[in-house]
């Protein structure tokens, strides 16, 4: 482990070192400035940013080469004589109404972009995005599809191993957000626990998303591509790993992806009637503790002690099936157990609770098949 | 009233000795040695902090700490830095200088000195101590938006609420005496207009700091009926509004940033003329800019919220309103630039710093401006660009600003003259590494990466791992700020009354060291 | 200045009792903050509260019948609560002025039965003091038995005033729990 970590280190030093030397990673303007982006918006915004920049050059050409002037030609080891004036009307007033103009100058695109920005009429389709610690739920409002985002299981493996092994570290989800192009998407946003943010830089939206209370902001992005977001508000303990991706489609090819999610989802349904073996079960249930349970109760099942309790040595894993299905899908009260009822299908609950009940050497044997949670939900 | 006795004019015995020396202290001096020690502790616990921070985001992946931890790092370093290390080193300074700068013996009332004073360990110990409480200590940010720090906060989130309340009390009764000593113990024929303006800056910084201290006592009492007593202020499932506490918050969050920014705007204003031999260009625009800044800190408070769904007006208003401090704020610069021309400069050490603290501050003033308005902040909110433009106005702007104080009046206080090589190695070492630590902050955050993260995406490790860099070297340099006033209080060349040529002012007629009592009778202004 | 030592602290005492006035008051307008923001919010329609209107205010509204507004419904539930909670229909095409009615399904999947109460609103935030309910289930709480169902009415006008620019506005509810009934 600990070499391990001297190894991670001496390469990142490594790409350090080699990157000043041969400004490899160092790839130009684009890595140290703000995105250009997709919309109109994140265009106007990468606009005024860069009015807003050189102004702030200019002046400090001026301020700054006063001062170095200053400091080379007005010291005492070149024999400077002190002036004694402290007050001069013309400048004092200069000063004043000069910056006043500029900043004037400024605020009008940044109203007119402002108001842009805030305009959230006249939208082709809406979405739902609802915060969550710590994923995101996207409901398409109108077209019965709904579905969880959570960090993708490589970067959450990536995370105590070899970040530079993933792709898109951090940066990637099971399922991404798909959205059309050309088409001015509304997104309405609430949360279900604490306030987050959902950001994607280059579609120029940022936004907090409040319990309670929704919010809106829009997207009208001109290119298909990948575009990768983050939470951008404090939201407790994982609030660095709750990413956001958008794919955005051709107006065809987004028809067939909500088909196809449609059609995806009746077979999840109907796979929940059919028995189960027990290694599909624990395979299956795996998969589903790693992405909706290990951030808290950790991936060895010991949880962290005072803040999250563990599952080995826990009532419910050894306890009644009955109180173990309740907790994972109605949740707990008060505490930070959320309720996984509308998050799982009912072939994940049955997974991920004989999964729970047969790992890290509980082992009490019990197998709980989908169709006994869809009697329970 | 016990608390307001008279400056003890009769005594002039010197300083008594042993531990009740400091325990019952009543005497400015000592009261403000102390606050600077406290300072000085809390920036080296809230500076390790910081390391740990760096060391954790020096490569992507964890390595050293959890995320719960980290949040737990980012959260108690801010709230130490603010109300540990920069609020109580200003207080020391204002303490130390404001009865010698006006000519008075004592502060108004020493007692109550007494008491802000040593309520400030024990809130600060308590503070400190959550970390080791079951659950972990605060995670939700210095800023501690609901409903993470209600409904969602560990059980030592009490502990917490009550030593905030115990900061602002030991800052209020610490501002009411600011206020008394300088409106009623000024020297005869010292008026208002006189006053020097590190005195001005510290009496606007007191108005403030009554105004919205109770603001945030109050925001914190109702995060606790809330946590407790069955309101609900800031859960909308009960009626209330958690956008309403970042409200409240930043009602008080905005003037609190002038409140660390006003007394350092004070001191560099006394260095520059110093080390020009020249006046204070424009002292009453002076005044007046930092008058207007204090009002305008008021209503500018929710350019920290522009993603939280505000109306449009409300947007603008506060995009206007907050692009407008830009001007008494540039009028501060260009009055310090219009002193040194023309001047008789030199570059002693406390001149450096605050060469540093003008170019610097600036540069956090640049960023100030871009981050106000409101369309780009939503691409900059909460991320490393706002941690770069305020680690610019804060380290480089009030903590320099602070350090200069120190280097400008230390031989004033222990009549020694510190190490000038070592003290010049630390500003040049500081000043660069400092740029190192936060210039490429600028760069991750406008290239995306969120604030408050313990972990990152691969593109931006280079800039991170230079800017960790940057943090352990710039850390690592004020452990020689610490040798360096140590050994200058254990003895070094001797100090003149007047210590610099070009000094000007009623604190360099007193010799140097300051004796224990000064001004027992009041000197004639002019 | 003063030169005699009970003067000035006489003086003293008396800027000191002025400026803990001010730390009072302050504290107290922290407080203050809290029906101040309220007020606020109504004028603007911060976070989207909506407006209530008694019936018989409501009818003497015209309807403007030159333009339509799509209303969008979407239904949130707090975890804990254990309630399926849904709109009857996604989205109304809804002419200015007109009394409108829709309803909300909730069921409760918890062996026990539980209270809630629902917070409403409204995006775009500018419309929300345009959106006015005669009728609505958020105006108390409600209660269901183990394993109930129930439809839950809303009656609604938009009103004629509402921005031409606002084509499509949002109401959102979120059903928080009101505390457990002994199962």
């Amino acid at each position: 482990m600990a070499i391990n970590r001297l190894a991670s280190a001496l390469r990142t030093l490594g790409v350090l070192t080699g990157s000043l030397a041969a400004n490899s990673a160092f790839a130009g303007w684009g890595e140290l400035n703000m995105t250009r982006g997709v919309t109109p918006i994140s265009q106007q915004q990468y606009d005024l940013h860069m009015i807003v920049f050189w102004i702030c050059v200019a002046i400090g050409i001026v301020v700054f080469g006063a001062i170095i002037y200053s400091v080379i030609n007005h010291r005492r080891s070149q024999g400077a004589e002190a002036a004694q004036f402290h007050e001069n009307t013309t400048v004092e007033v200069l000063w004043t109404v000069v910056p006043i103009v500029i900043l004037v100058a400024v605020a009008i695109p940044a109203t007119s972009t402002l108001l842009s920005l805030e305009d959230t009429s006249d939208a082709d389709m809406t979405v739902q995005i609802t915060g969550y610690q710590w994923k995101w739920k996207y409901d398409y409002l109108g077209e019965d599809l709904s579905f969880f985002s959570n960090l993708s299981q490589e970067s959450r493996d990536g995370i105590k191993a070899d970040p530079y092994a993933v792709e898109n570290y951090l940066l990637d989800v099971d399922k991404p957000l798909v959205l059309p192009v050309k088409k001015k998407v509304r997104f309405v946003m609430t949360s279900a626990d604490v306030i987050h943010a959902w950001w994607v830089p280059e579609l120029g939206v940022k936004q907090d998303t409040i319990p309670g209370f929704i919010n809106d902001s829009w997207a009208y992005i001109e290119e298909p591509g990948v575009y990768r977001g983050q939470c951008a508000e404090l939201c407790g303990k994982d609030h660095g790993f709750m990413p956001i991706v958008v794919i955005a489609k051709t107006e065809p090819e987004y028809n067939q992806w909500v088909a196809d999610q449609k059609a995806a989802a009746a077979a999840a349904a109907a796979s929940a009637d059919r028995e189960w073996s027990k290694q599909e079960l624990m395979a299956k249930g795996e998969e589903v503790y790693n992405s909706a349970c290990a951030s808290c109760h950790q991936a060895n099942g010991q949880g962290i002690p005072g803040v999250f309790p563990g599952m080995v040595g826990s009532s419910y894993t050894t306890g009644p099936v009955e109180d173990h299905i309740d907790i994972v899908v109605n949740g707990k009260p008060g505490t930070a157990m959320q309720a996984f009822g509308e998050q799982l299908t009912a072939a994940e609950v049955a997974a991920v609770v004989t999964y729970e009940r047969n790992a890290w050497g509980i082992d009490t044997g019990d197998v709980i098949q989908p169709t006994a949670i869809a009697a329970n939900k | 009233m016990s608390t307001v006795a008279t400056a003890h004019a009769d005594e002039h015995h010197g300083a008594p000795k042993g531990i009740t020396r400091w325990l019952f202290s009543t005497n400015h001096k000592d009261i403000g040695t102390m606050y600077l020690w406290f300072a000085f502790t809390m920036f080296l616990i809230g500076g390790a902090m910081a390391m740990v921070i760096r060391a954790e985001l020096f490569a992507p992946g964890l390595q050293v700490v959890d995320p719960q931890f980290f949040n737990m790092m980012t959260t108690m370093h801010g709230l130490i830095m603010v109300f540990g290390a920069i609020m109580p080193a200003f207080v020391g300074l204002a303490n130390w200088m404001i009865p010698m700068m006006i000519g008075a013996p004592d502060m108004a009332l020493p007692r109550m000195n007494n008491w802000s004073f040593w309520i400030l360990p024990v809130a600060g110990t308590m503070l400190v101590s959550t970390m080791f409480m079951e659950g972990g200590g605060p995670a939700f940010g210095w800023t501690f938006y609901a409903p993470l720090s209600t409904t969602f906060a560990p059980a030592s989130t009490d502990f917490f609420i009550f030593s905030i309340h115990l900061l602002g009390f030991s800052s209020i009764m610490g501002a009411i005496n600011v206020i008394v000593t300088i409106l009623n113990m000024r020297a005869p024929g010292m008026n208002l207009m006189k006053m020097p303006m590190f005195v001005w800056t510290w009496l606007i910084t007191a108005f403030l700091l009554i105004a919205v201290m109770p603001v945030l006592a109050g925001a914190v009492t109702m995060m606790l009926t809330d946590r407790h007593f069955g309101t609900s202020f800031f859960d909308a499932a009960g009626g209330g509004d958690p956008v309403m506490f970042q409200h409240i918050f930043w009602f008080f969050g905005h003037p609190e940033v002038y409140i660390m920014i006003l007394p350092a705007f004070g001191i560099i204003s006394h260095i520059i003329p110093t080390f020009s031999r020249k006046p204070l260009f424009g002292y009453s625009s002076m005044v007046y800019a930092t008058a207007s800044i204090a009002f305008l800190s008021f209503i500018v408070w929710a350019h920290h919220m522009f993603t939280v769904g505000m109306p449009v007006a409300g947007e603008l208003y506060f995009m206007y309103a907050t692009i407008m401090i830009a001007v008494p704020t540039g009028v501060k610069v260009f009055n310090w630039v219009a002193t040194m021309w023309k001047g008789s400069l030199s570059f002693e050490i406390p001149m450096l710093w605050a060469l540093a603290f003008v170019i610097l501050f600036t540069i956090g003033g640049f960023s100030g401006l871009m981050l106000g308005v409101a369309p780009v902040d939503t691409q900059y909110h909460d991320t490393y660009f706002v941690v770069a433009h305020f680690h610019y106005v804060l380290v480089t702007g009030a903590l320099f600003s602070i350090i200069a104080g120190v280097y400008f009046w230390l031989p004033k206080w222990t009549g020694h003259m510190y190490n000038l090589k070592l003290a010049t190695f630390h500003f040049w070492w500081s000043v660069i590494w400092v740029n190192v630590l936060f210039f490429p902050q600028h760069f991750i955050g406008l290239a995306g990466m969120p604030r408050r993260i313990p972990d990152y995406a691969t593109q931006f490790a280079d800039w991170n791992m230079i800017s960790s860099i940057g943090g352990f070297a710039f850390g690592l340099g004020q452990l020689l700020f610490l040798y360096i006033v140590v050994s200058t209080i254990r003895g070094g060349e001797k100090a003149s009354t007047e210590v610099w040529d070009g000094s000007d002012g009623l604190e360099w007629t007193v010799p140097s060291p300051a004796p224990f009592h000064t001004f027992a009778t009041a000197p004639e202004v002019r | 200045m003063t030169t005699n030592p009970s003067d000035l602290a006489r003086k003293n005492l008396r800027t000191v009792r002025k400026l803990a006035l001010v730390g009072v008051a302050m504290f107290g307008f922290g407080f203050l903050l809290v029906p101040l923001y309220d007020v606020f919010c109504d004028i603007t329609g911060l976070n989207g509260k909506t407006g209530r209107l008694e019936a018989a205010e409501a009818s003497g509204v015209g309807i403007d019948k030159e333009r339509t507004v799509t209303v969008e419904f979407i239904a949130n539930v707090r975890d804990e609560m254990g309630w399926d909670f849904r709109p009857q229909v996604a989205s109304m095409e809804v002419h200015p002025g007109a009394l409108m009615t829709t309803s909300f399904v909730a069921m409760n999947n918890q062996p026990h039965g539980v209270t809630g109460h629902a917070v409403p609103s409204v995006a775009p935030g500018r419309a929300s003091r345009y959106f006015n309910k005669t009728e609505c289930f958020c105006f108390s709480e409600q209660h269901l038995a183990a394993g109930e169902s129930k439809d839950m009415p809303v009656k609604f006008i938009v009103d004629r005033d509402l921005p031409r620019d606002v084509k499509r506005l949002t109401l959102s509810y979120t059903f928080f729990s009101s505390g457990d009934e002994p199962g």
